[in-house]
């Protein structure tokens, strides 16, 4: 299964990272050296074998809905490259068809 | 003897003697860090004033009666576990400045036991790689020879550890990264098993994977550590609650009448014919120590590197979505948002990151997913009942960590995607989430060689016991490096 520059186009536009032509064109070759590996698998008998998420018998593990300190506002912002006012400032979302 | 020689336990001894205070400890360590790791470079970031002022509180409270194995004891973080107060990049340049505001819970749990925090090591970034060449920041160089690689991804833990630049440290696993640098560098790397460690503040690469784990020069000390930081954790729900035993009443010298499993798939064709060697002759010392060992089948071995290469991307690709620019770190502006976070994430992200992530997302990608991810989580069952079945014969499984020693910086610059056939053995143990360690068990060119003991879940204490009875049962753990560029033949 051989990815071209245009598959990677399209996974780079799905994972939201901008890519020159020549790092288009290298992914493309290592993804695809990758896959090969990959298809390897289609020779494994899986027909009816569960798929593992995780290896632990735990489901749903739940807590007791009790608000306990966290922190503080300050705290939050103090890492943010644009904070205004308490918040996070952000490009406007709306306006660009995705 | 110098101070930064001694191992935790050996700490231990002389502070609650009164021989030493940490403040001398703490001292040595920092001079012994000033003097080597401009050849080293294993820290990506030392904190003297932070840790001669934990020295201080330490000896303080050893001065009004308390005293714990950890107490005023240097130790050293990998930096993708967050460090409050203390910058944490995960060797990214997109999170360079990042200061957390929170202590991940192995780190509160350390910081509370008095230990002293020397500084953050270096890693490949975001924990993806085996030789710490891709992190964001410069290459460690493994202190057995200066041109070649400590491994990775805890590159720094290791090469800090031979060097004496730390006394104990804490690392990261999700494929092999705490045993395979081990193995690079003579130092013991525990992975416990998945579940058995809080991963809470410990920036996520493959969420059904990572795991901290202990890397130490003696297994002792991997004992002593994991007894802090093991344990459920309410913040962490992949946190098993399966109590917490005392891991140093394991170190148990006798192995008599232990069943040892070695699997006939892990001596590789075209495995280091010295590395071979230094393992069968492990192996033969197990025998000698009672040990019976008969060999084993993990059918499945070999697609333990496609189910991993599959699996670890598509949850890397979820976990580094969080990475935007948006509440911390790089933060490129863009002409609307989306071209903010391409570029942000273009530029702060290096190649082996985006490669996994790419890699990932299309593993994950509507049209694939069945094919790709969805397969690879059915073989990964397939891969943890080959262990189940072979751990229902014998005690512990045993086969070398890796099947080569620390190859030279840039080998595989040329085709980085190689790299990834060279952990064979470390990743299919991990995929079934079982305890793992890697112990010195020999040399091979000069160059450390180690050997890997696993168990079945939740059974540390036997990984521990066999390890401890092998390594009291050799001399491997004492040899140091020369430091200097040239691998020197090891006189055994």
């Amino acid at each position: 299964m051989a990815l071209t520059v245009k598959d990677v186009e399209h996974i780079a536009s799905l994972a939201k990272i901008s890519l020159t032509e020549e790092e288009k064109e290298m992914f493309s070759h290592q993804l695809t050296v990758i896959l090969g590996y990959a298809a390897e698998l289609q020779e494994v008998d899986t027909d009816d074998i569960p798929p593992t998420a995780t290896v632990l018998p735990v489901r749903n593990v739940m807590r007791d809905d009790v608000p306990e300190p966290s922190l503080t506002q300050e705290e939050v912002l103090a890492n943010a490259p644009d904070p205004v006012e308490g918040f996070f400032r952000v490009k406007s979302i709306l306006g660009r068809p995705s | 003897m110098e101070l930064y020689q001694l191992t935790i336990h050996e700490a231990w001894e002389l502070l609650r003697k009164k021989e030493i205070s940490s403040v001398e400890l703490t001292e040595s360590v920092l001079r012994r860090i000033e003097e080597t790791d401009d050849k080293i470079r294993a820290y990506l970031k030392v904190t003297p004033d932070l840790a001669l002022q934990q020295a201080r509180e330490a000896d303080e409270r050893r001065a009004a009666g308390d005293d714990t194995p950890l107490l005023g004891v240097p130790m050293a973080i990998k930096d993708v576990i967050t460090t409050k107060g203390i910058e944490t990049t995960a060797a990214s340049k997109i999170l360079e400045g990042y200061v957390p505001p929170y202590d991940a819970t192995v780190t509160g749990k350390i910081r509370e036991a008095g230990a002293v925090i020397l500084g953050k090591t270096n890693l490949d970034e975001f924990a993806m790689g085996w030789s710490t060449e891709n992190s964001g920041y410069f290459v460690t160089h493994n202190p057995w020879d200066l041109d070649r690689v400590p491994g990775g991804s805890s590159g720094g833990n290791a090469a800090a550890l031979a060097a004496d630049e730390t006394i104990g440290s804490l690392g990261t696993d999700t494929g092999g990264s705490v045993r395979q640098p081990a193995s690079f560098c003579n130092v013991v790397g525990l992975r416990p098993s998945y579940g058995r460690v809080s991963r809470y503040g410990v920036i996520a690469f493959a969420s059904s994977l990572d795991q901290v784990g202990p890397m130490t020069k003696d297994v002792r000390d991997a004992a002593i550590l994991l007894n802090y930081i093991a344990g459920r954790d309410p913040k962490d729900s992949t946190s098993v609650d399966v109590p917490v035993p005392d891991y140093t009443a394991a170190l148990d010298a006798d192995i008599k009448g232990m069943k040892v499993g070695l699997p006939k798939e892990y001596f590789v064709e075209g495995m280091d014919p010295g590395v071979e060697k230094a393992i069968r002759e492990a192996i033969s010392t197990l025998e000698e120590l009672g040990a019976e060992v008969r060999e084993v089948s993990l059918p499945h071995t070999k697609y333990g590197v496609p189910v991993y290469y599959l699996v670890a991307p598509a949850e890397a690709s979820a976990n580094l979505a969080r990475y935007d620019g948006i509440r911390y770190g790089l933060s490129i502006p863009g002409e609307d948002v989306w071209d903010s976070y391409e570029k942000t994430r273009g530029a702060g992200f290096g190649d082996e990151v985006r490669r996994r992530i790419l890699l990932g997302t299309y593993a994950l990608s509507a049209g694939y997913y069945d094919a790709y991810y969805l397969k690879a989580q059915k073989v990964r069952t397939l891969i943890k009942k080959d262990f189940e079945d072979a751990l229902d014969k014998v005690d512990v499984i045993v086969g070398p960590t890796i099947p080569m020693i620390a190859f030279k910086i840039g080998q595989f610059s040329e085709d980085p995607t190689a790299m990834y056939l060279t952990d064979i053995l470390s990743l299919p143990n991990a995929l079934a989430g079982l305890p793992a360690i890697s112990v010195p068990a020999g040399f091979s060119e000069g160059m450390p060689v180690g050997m890997q003991i696993m168990a079945k879940p939740f059974q540390e204490e036997v990984v521990l016991h066999v390890a401890y009875a092998f390594e009291q049962a050799t001399e491997w753990r004492k040899f140091k490096p020369p430091l200097d560029a040239k691998a020197q033949e090891v006189k055994q």
